[in-house]
């Protein structure tokens, strides 16, 4: 099939699967789960498809695959809507396609599919588990005995509608050759988000984080959206080669802060990002984010939101770097990218650090290696940042899923127990290494992966690339706190897998943890390949002893998109010494501390620093500082300044002044005209008829011989009258 | 010759007999009876106007204001015919011929 034509194909598959589950096959679990899948297959099929052309293709960065069709006319020009396939593209693709078929399989298996329906489930609700008899008649089991096995998700195929949306709106951002349609696929992945973290809608914390998410992400797309429109008015058009076709254009100052357009307009896109990719100060949403079911979570955060924030900061990279030359200064969006960059990643890993939720503890370290990549970025590390989100979409979906088995796994031991404890909570877990073995082995990798573990992983050679690129470009501050918040990563990670997986069992549910089914166990697998593997495609070229023996593939192919070429790579020792040290540090010093934590005992860092520990415990106060600063002073304005002040007091206040006026103009003509005067004569005029009436009635006595008198004596009286007064004689 | 204030004073009081009859009578007969009175008293008037001042007045035809005499006559005779038809009805219906008890129009 032709590349231009399947490039299209690519989101369309997942589309189709959604409107086939939410219009048709949404009574049949098995028959949702499988269009899902059918439709995500082959998009990833596609997605492979394409890969390999596009290795094949000479010179992919200058001519890359695409086609575009007019779409909106606009007066004279149109709309132009389209597909275009250059190495960016390729390798977001491709990490994207393998993320998303492998979560569409996990949760197949984390939605209990086959489990029987749960007793007391509701839509809205996460499964509570089934009551079932036991099948064998062996003598310990006895037949008979009741105890409680997992149910099935009660609202399974919307799920698999939802998440199918989800991922068609990634495809579409990826695939897309202009602005429009990547902002189309911005917006859906923004809308889905809300929806799959809300998916227990039931639960008023999912209900909020789902809020949470949409507004706080919405925040960014107001700056991002007039950044689209700044763009559109500076040079025409949203399409990426119209748009870097001519840097002339934007290179122009535009009188703001001695910015250039360029520069400016990257500023504002940048603020897209922040919100997307949850960086510093819009990050408050992304923990949060963890009310949705584990699948949404490895979604967002390895698939789809936060890497399209990341891809979309690649894709204006030449926006953001107008005017700059490799080891020169900075230009201002670069500073502001490298500042938020770093400062999100050392922010959001020493917060990792006193969080006891597994999920939340991966959440800050999202939100930590984002920050790596954005800080990449801002000093110019371009291929770095890129080789960092495909190596960091692999591990941390692998991490998330992982810690989704383990949930899942522990959550089995509690229906069995009957014990109510939260699996999600470190503390209440331990000595899962037995129970969950593949789990423990690939969640070890991705843990590794993460935390840089030196050679084998793919997060060593990404993390080491962004450090040694910040060393080689001279920013040693960059450099430094990068280093450091690598090694509270390493510490953190190492904290979860040994809380978690090492030591002993602290509660009777994690005793009784069960490995899950293969379904779920294979996704793991995959991704743990990918997690140790892609690091192999990008070793630098200079590194010591390895260096040369594979070519870096990563590194030329992804580098093309540079106009410049991929920068020369330095050759100090440093960096490198400095990734050594603080991976391997950071992971012993993490097994010596909570090797040996008991049941019921505070987390050893809470004995040695309590006060520190409470505050990153609760993320710097930060959900607190802004409930005080926006959400107080906005519920204010809302509540007492428009609708009791505004509203009730002014505008309602006019009103009821209106209509106490008229009502007493109305009174006034009411007792002073109306009453007296014209209700008054129509009153008189009755009662004076009425009364004439009575009088005359009297004249009417029937008696024809008083009206005879009365005749002649009229005839009388005129006569005379007419007699003395008129002289009418005849 | 009788002069003519005789002939009017005796018209006058046959007039007031009958006018009293009808305005004093309570019997509906008696007063149709004071009508005819009333109605002969008037016809005096105009005869005897007629013999003083036009019986032999050259201008005219001496006749010609005997035809209100002769208008007079039939009214009253109307009158009588229309007037005891009405009272022998009433009689038959109510038996009675008193005026004040034929009431039934009355509110």
């Amino acid at each position: 099939m032709d590349i231009n034509v399947l490039t299209w194909l690519v989101p369309a598959f997942p589309l189709v699967a959604f409107f086939l589950i939410i219009l048709f096959t949404n009574r049949s679990n098995r028959v949702s789960h499988t269009v899902a899948l059918i439709g995500a297959g082959l998009s990833w099929l596609a997605c492979m498809v394409i890969f390999v052309q596009a290795l094949a293709a000479k010179d992919l960065a200058k001519t890359p695959f695409g086609s575009a069709i007019s779409w909106l006319p606009t007066g004279d020009t149109a709309l132009k809507i389209g597909v275009q396939v250059d190495p960016l593209t390729t390798v977001t693709l491709f990490f994207v396609a393998w993320t998303v078929l492998m979560i569409f399989i996990y949760s197949v298996a984390y939605h209990n599919y086959g489990a029987p329906k749960g007793d007391n489930d509701h839509p809205g609700l996460p499964p509570h588990g089934a009551t079932e008899k036991a099948k064998g008649s062996g003598k310990k089991s006895g037949g008979g005995k009741v105890h409680m096995v997992p149910s099935v998700e009660p609202m399974y195929s919307r799920f698999f509608a939802l998440i199918s949306l989800f991922a068609f709106a990634m495809f579409t951002l990826v695939v897309s050759d202009n602005l429009l349609t990547l902002y189309v696929g911005w917006e859906i992945m923004g809308f889905c988000s809300y929806i799959l973290i809300g998916f227990w809608y039931a639960k008023p914390s999912a209900r909020d984080a789902a809020v949470k998410a949409f507004l706080t992400t919405r925040l960014g797309d107001v700056f991002m959206l007039l950044g689209l429109v700044a763009l559109y008015s500076v040079t025409g058009s949203l399409s990426y080669n119209v748009i870097f076709a001519n840097p002339n254009l934007l290179m122009a100052s535009s009188g703001i802060l001695g910015m250039s357009k360029g520069g400016l307009i990257g500023l504002l896109l940048f603020m897209g990002v922040i919100g997307k990719s949850a960086q510093f100060p819009l990050h408050v949403w992304l923990p949060d984010a963890m009310e949705g079911p584990t699948p949404v979570s490895a979604m967002i955060h390895a698939a789809t939101m936060v890497s399209a924030g990341i891809y979309l900061a690649l894709r204006f990279f030449p926006l953001a770097s107008l005017g700059w030359v490799s080891g020169g200064p900075l230009t201002a969006t670069m500073t502001v990218m490298a500042v938020i960059g770093t400062f999100t990643a050392i922010f959001a890993a020493s917060i990792a650090l006193g969080q006891n939720d597994i999920k939340r503890v991966l959440a800050y370290s999202t939100i930590s290696q984002l920050g790596f990549m954005i800080a990449a970025l801002g000093v110019g590390a371009y291929v770095a940042a890129a080789f960092h989100l495909v190596a960091h979409a692999f591990f941390k979906a692998l991490l998330f899923l992982g810690s989704g088995s383990v949930i899942h796994g522990v959550e089995h031991g509690a229906l069995h127990t009957g014990e109510h404890v939260d699996p999600q909570d470190m503390f209440n877990l331990g000595g899962l290494r037995e129970k969950m073995p593949v789990t423990f082995w690939t969640f070890l990798i991705g843990g590794f992966a993460l935390s840089g573990f030196p050679i084998i992983t793919a997060g060593f050679w990404s993390k080491d690339s962004i450090l040694a690129d910040a060393f080689n470009n001279g920013q040693y501050v960059v450099f430094g706190v990068l280093a450091l918040a690598a090694l509270l990563t390493a510490f953190y990670t190492m904290r979860q897998i040994t809380l978690t997986f090492l030591g002993q069992a602290r509660t009777k549910s994690a005793e009784h943890a069960r490995e899950n089914r293969w379904v779920m166990l294979l996704p793991l697998v995959v991704l743990a390949v990918f997690a140790v593997g892609f690091g192999w495609v990008g070793i630098p070229a200079t590194f010591p002893l390895l260096g040369g023996l594979a070519p870096n593939w990563f590194g030329s192919f992804v580098g093309s998109m540079l106009s410049a070429g991929a920068p020369a790579e330095g050759n100090s020792l440093v960096p490198l010494l400095t990734s050594l040290v603080v991976s391997l540090g950071g992971l012993y010093i993490g097994w010596l501390v909570y090797r040996d934590v008991k049941t019921g005992e505070p987390d050893p860092f809470q004995k040695a620093m309590p006060g520190f520990y409470k505050i990153l415990k609760n993320k710097y106060y930060f959900d607190e500082a802004y409930a005080f600063l926006f959400i107080r002073p906005a519920r204010w304005i809302s509540e007492t300044f428009s609708y009791q002040w505004i509203d009730k007091g002014v505008i309602d206040g006019i009103l009821h002044f209106f209509a106490r006026a008229v009502w007493v103009i109305g009174s006034v003509f009411r007792s002073g005209i109306d009453t007296p005067v014209i209700n008054g004569a129509g009153d008189a005029l009755s009662s004076g008829t009425r009364g004439l009436g009575g009088v005359l009635r009297r004249a009417q006595t029937g008696r024809i011989q008083q009206y005879m008198i009365i005749a002649v004596l009229l005839v009388v009286v005129v006569g005379a009258i007419f007699y003395s007064f008129l002289a009418l004689v005849p | 010759m009788i002069p003519l204030y005789w002939f009017l004073a005796f018209s006058i009081a046959l007039f007031c007999i009958g006018l009293f009859g009808v305005l004093a009578r309570k019997n509906a007969v008696a007063m149709l009876m004071g009508i005819e009175l009333m109605l002969n008293a008037v016809n005096i008037n105009l005869i005897a106007f007629w013999r003083y001042f036009f019986a032999s007045s050259p201008q005219m035809d001496p006749t010609r204001p005997l035809a209100f005499v002769a208008i007079v006559f039939v009214a009253a005779a109307a009158e009588a015919a229309v007037g005891l038809a009405l009272i022998i009805s009433v009689y038959r219906r109510r038996q009675t011929v008193v005026a004040e008890d034929m009431n039934l129009l009355k509110g």
